[in-house]
């Protein structure tokens, strides 16, 4: 069995979720800190991926990323990059694709911690990154490894959008749910449960694991 | 000279009220506010600790403007450095009693005083989740206290405490706000808790 298509998928779902944690946070951080019409119209945004078609949002993206139009254009005039039918083009198809899943529970969580704790850490002279350092990230932390598990399982499982964006090229584009879609157009189903059965216990394992995590993190004030 | 002319609008289950205080308070002195729920008198410790902005008026400490509406000044919370003992105690599940107060000041010997003063030096390194409410209380009186403030803002400090333990640190507290002349705003639903202190009264709503 050839084993790229799971690597491929790996390599691309680790890029995804460490691009989104360095986007997610601040993010998640600016979405919390009140509320306007500007930020309302972003979150609308970001989580339009949970309720597309990823087949639209495919569609929508091989527009965007087209070397015929403006920022894609300028990027390939400039630097050569192509986005279409390119790795790099998976990866930011992915970062927008699997966005939700690092920024919403990154706010939520936010959101669930009492006001006065970051308050109290003002009164003691804290600046505001200070105190998301110090005292709301370390207390959201079972809700950031969830949406980092999430993140990366998401883009494991990615198959409508990766293929509008990068077709099926072997060792760039081919991720496994592409390979288990092509084994199955070509009647090769052992190949298919190979892809299939890895690409489970993968995200099976992982969720277990974060679940462990999860109930660890919830200790009784009796203990 | 602590001065205080703020107004603040508020809402409330009953409809809107405003919140007015008009006032001079010595500094080094105890003010116990009193007033029913929903009154304001959180708010009225938040405006003053600069985590709430007035609609209009202003806050002058020792000459020196914290809020001022028509000037357009507004000091950050963290530039009037407030002693702030919260209702809901807000102590950070993350840190251990020690790391609470190094989190508020880099003074170990400062930090040593304080853990003895409260008797949570054999908590130290307990974190919030493993100590009673009366330890959980204590602990946030202390690290209002770490930052050494001028003013020291209490709201509703005592309510989870039993009459023994309160008693006990209502007395240290008499003591510690004499060593460190700090202006202290003491917020209580029960007006006679706080008779151990000596100090004016104010009443912010009806009663």
């Amino acid at each position: 069995m050839d084993l790229a298509p799971i690597w491929l998928t790996l390599k691309l779902a680790a890029i995804t979720t460490l691009l989104l944690l360095l986007i997610g946070l601040p993010l998640g951080w600016w979405l919390y800190k009140g509320r306007s019409v500007q930020k309302l119209i972003i979150e609308a945004l970001i989580t339009m991926p949970l309720v597309l078609p990823p087949s639209v949002l495919g569609f929508y993206l091989l527009l965007a990323f087209s070397p015929q139009n403006g920022f894609a254009k300028w990027l390939h005039q400039a630097f050569n990059i192509q986005l279409v039918f390119s790795f790099q083009g998976l990866v930011l198809a992915s970062v927008i694709y699997s966005m939700p899943f690092m920024v919403g529970p990154v706010r939520s969580a936010l959101q669930q911690l009492p006001a006065s704790l970051a308050q109290a850490s003002y009164t003691l002279g804290k600046t505001r990154f200070q105190t998301f350092i110090h005292v709301l990230l370390p207390n959201i932390k079972p809700s950031l490894v969830m949406a980092i598990v999430l993140t990366f399982a998401h883009t494991l499982g990615e198959f409508g959008v990766v293929l509008m964006i990068g077709g099926n090229i072997p060792g760039v584009t081919r991720v496994a749910s592409i390979a288990v879609y092509d084994a199955v157009e070509q009647m090769d189903y052992a190949a298919a449960g190979n892809y299939s059965l890895i690409l489970f216990a993968i995200t099976f394992v992982m969720l277990i694991s974060v679940f462990i995590y999860n109930k660890s993190q919830v200790k009784s004030p009796l203990k | 000279m602590i001065s205080i002319n703020i107004t603040k609008k508020l809402r409330g289950h009953g409809g809107q009220l405003v919140l007015y205080v008009t006032k001079q308070f010595v500094p080094g002195s105890v003010t116990k506010i009193y007033g029913p729920s929903g009154a304001g008198k959180t708010t009225f410790l938040k405006i003053i600790a600069g985590l709430i902005t007035p609609d209009e008026g202003c806050i002058t400490v020792n000459g020196i403007a914290w809020a001022d509406t028509n000037k357009r000044i507004n000091l950050p919370a963290q530039k009037r450095r407030t002693g702030f003992v919260f209702q809901d105690y807000a102590l950070f599940p993350n840190m251990t009693v020690k790391q609470h107060l190094q989190y508020a000041t880099n003074d170990a010997k400062w930090i040593a005083e304080l853990l003895m003063l409260g008797k949570l030096d054999n908590l130290s390194d307990q974190k919030p989740l493993y100590l009673s409410g009366g330890q959980q209380q204590r602990l946030a009186v202390l690290r209002a206290l770490a930052i050494k403030p001028d003013i020291l803002l209490m709201d509703e400090p005592f309510s989870a405490l039993d009459n023994r333990t309160k008693t006990e640190l209502i007395a240290e507290l008499v003591e510690i706000f004499k060593q460190l002349n700090c202006t202290v705003f003491i917020v209580s639903h029960n007006r006679h808790e706080l008779d151990a202190f000596a100090g004016e009264e104010i009443c912010i709503g009806e009663e």
